[in-house]
């Protein structure tokens, strides 16, 4: 059982889990190669925080971080917004099976956090993106589902990537429960 | 990254003088009318009140221009993507068909089609007045208290202010730490290939995550031995009661949002026909 984070120590991850989506978001992107299609660093952060912090962790730095990253550049688009939140609430879910804080990150848990992040993206830019498009701003059902379709494969292959170098990298920061061993 | 962010301007006048309550709800009511509504009037007005208010709040040009080429592109690349993909999207919605003129293939201008484009893009720029009023004239510190005064949970307000406040330590944290990166030769332009830009990239995000991590370990250590969550309620510094003006405020976006919905579902659809 992963050693939980406490609620004070929650709302401080929100706060600046949103703040960090929010900078890695205006100034994070990696060009890729493909003409505007960047590599979202800002949601292997999302990722990476929703499996330290847990599913509303998750779900309310996608929905905060989102909101204030739009509200400061060009105005909100709440159907995008939303999709964030249900991407950091279904990768949170993950969080209760995976160890990271304890230093456990084995290829047992890279196949489960990596499971999550794409039921997670294709949920949320394949489904929830698209449709909310579709109901609030009446946009052309074709366009909406492409776009949809490659910001959800470019994220979940930016996931996969950075979300697992990262969570790694992380975890090999942390000391191993049981690491010491009693001399006699 | 010399890219600036909008932010409170902390000036004098009748919008900066409402409570961030009253704002919030004004701006909450706002954009949730221009979600449901596609009634071109309807649009319109909200569009010439949103840039009266910006009007009355005195906010200054250069505070918020260098936002605007960010929205411009933001708003060609979607009509270009729409038309592109759907060209008669308008035809569909309206029923009619007026041919204007034939570019290539299925390529055709219709007048529903710029109808329907025209009402996309008010329907985007009717809510960034208030958006950009909502940033510009909202103490950070007091928009907290308002989220809580509008029913939001105090410890949520309280992430979102955390969230505001540590917007640009973060920034420069970034910037510090991206800096140092560079200077020791990880590129992640794209003038690198791109594996190496990612595990570049890697090495800049992993000390700012680590930096992060261990400060959210020490506010939230200073935030439990102050107490922090222990009652169900709490009281804010910076709340304000309510005055005339702010009541006058909530009942008038109130009264606009009755008649907006009245007014788009009058005939039935949340489309508005010239072309009928």
């Amino acid at each position: 059982m992963a050693r939980k984070a406490s609620p004070v120590e929650q709302v401080v991850a929100i706060g600046i889990g949103a703040a960090l989506f929010v900078v890695l978001g205006r100034f994070g992107s990696i060009p890729s190669g493909i003409p505007d299609t960047n590599i979202e660093t800002t949601y292997a952060l999302l990722a990476l925080f929703a499996v330290l912090y847990g599913p509303l962790a998750g779900l309310l730095i996608g929905l905060i971080g989102h909101t204030i990253k739009d509200a400061i550049s060009f105005g909100p688009w709440f159907s995008w917004i939303i999709a964030s939140a249900v991407v950091g609430l279904i990768i949170g879910l993950a969080a209760r099976k995976i160890d990271v804080r304890d230093g456990e990150f084995g290829k047992k848990d890279l196949i489960r956090f990596n499971l999550y992040q794409i039921i997670a993206n294709a949920a949320a830019w394949f489904v929830v993106a698209p449709v909310l498009d579709i109901v609030i701003y009446a946009e052309p059902v074709n366009k909406v589902f492409t776009q949809g379709l490659v910001a959800g494969l470019s994220n979940i292959v930016t996931v996969a990537v950075l979300g697992s170098l990262l969570l790694a990298a992380y975890a090999k920061t942390r000391t191993k429960k049981g690491s010491l061993t009693r001399e006699l | 990254m010399k890219a600036k962010l909008i932010a409170y301007t902390g000036q004098d006048s009748p919008i900066h003088r409402l409570t961030g309550a009253a704002k919030l709800v004004v701006f909450a009511v706002w954009s949730v009318t221009a979600m449901i509504t596609y009634d071109t009037r309807v649009l319109l007005v909200l569009l010439a009140l949103g840039l009266i208010a910006f009007r009355v709040s005195r906010v200054r040009f250069r505070d918020f221009s260098f936002v605007l080429a960010l929205i411009l592109v933001f708003f060609l690349m979607n009509h270009v993507a729409i038309f592109l993909f759907s060209p008669l999207e308008g035809v569909r919605i309206y029923g009619t068909r007026h041919d204007l003129l034939h570019l290539v293939g299925r390529w055709w201008v219709t007048e529903e089609q710029l109808f329907y484009q025209l009402n996309v893009a008010l329907k985007y720029l009717a809510v960034i007045p208030m958006a950009l009023l909502f940033i510009l004239t909202t103490d950070p510190g007091e928009f907290a208290s308002s989220l809580n005064r509008v029913g939001v949970s105090y410890r949520i307000a309280c992430s979102v202010s955390i969230a505001m406040r540590y917007i640009p330590d973060i920034q420069r944290d970034f910037q510090n730490i991206r800096f140092a990166a560079q200077a020791r030769g990880l590129d992640i332009s794209r003038k690198e290939k791109l594996v190496k830009r990612v595990r570049h990239m890697v090495g800049i995000l992993l000390p700012l995550i680590l930096t992060s991590v261990q400060r959210i370990e020490t506010v939230s250590a200073a935030m439990e031995l102050r107490g922090f969550g222990q009652g169900p309620k709490r009281t804010w510094y910076s709340a304000r009661p309510l005055r005339a003006a702010d009541i006058a405020a909530i009942a008038f976006v109130v009264l606009l949002a009755a008649a907006s919905f009245w007014l788009t579902f009058e005939d039935g659809s949340r489309f508005y026909n010239p072309f009928a």
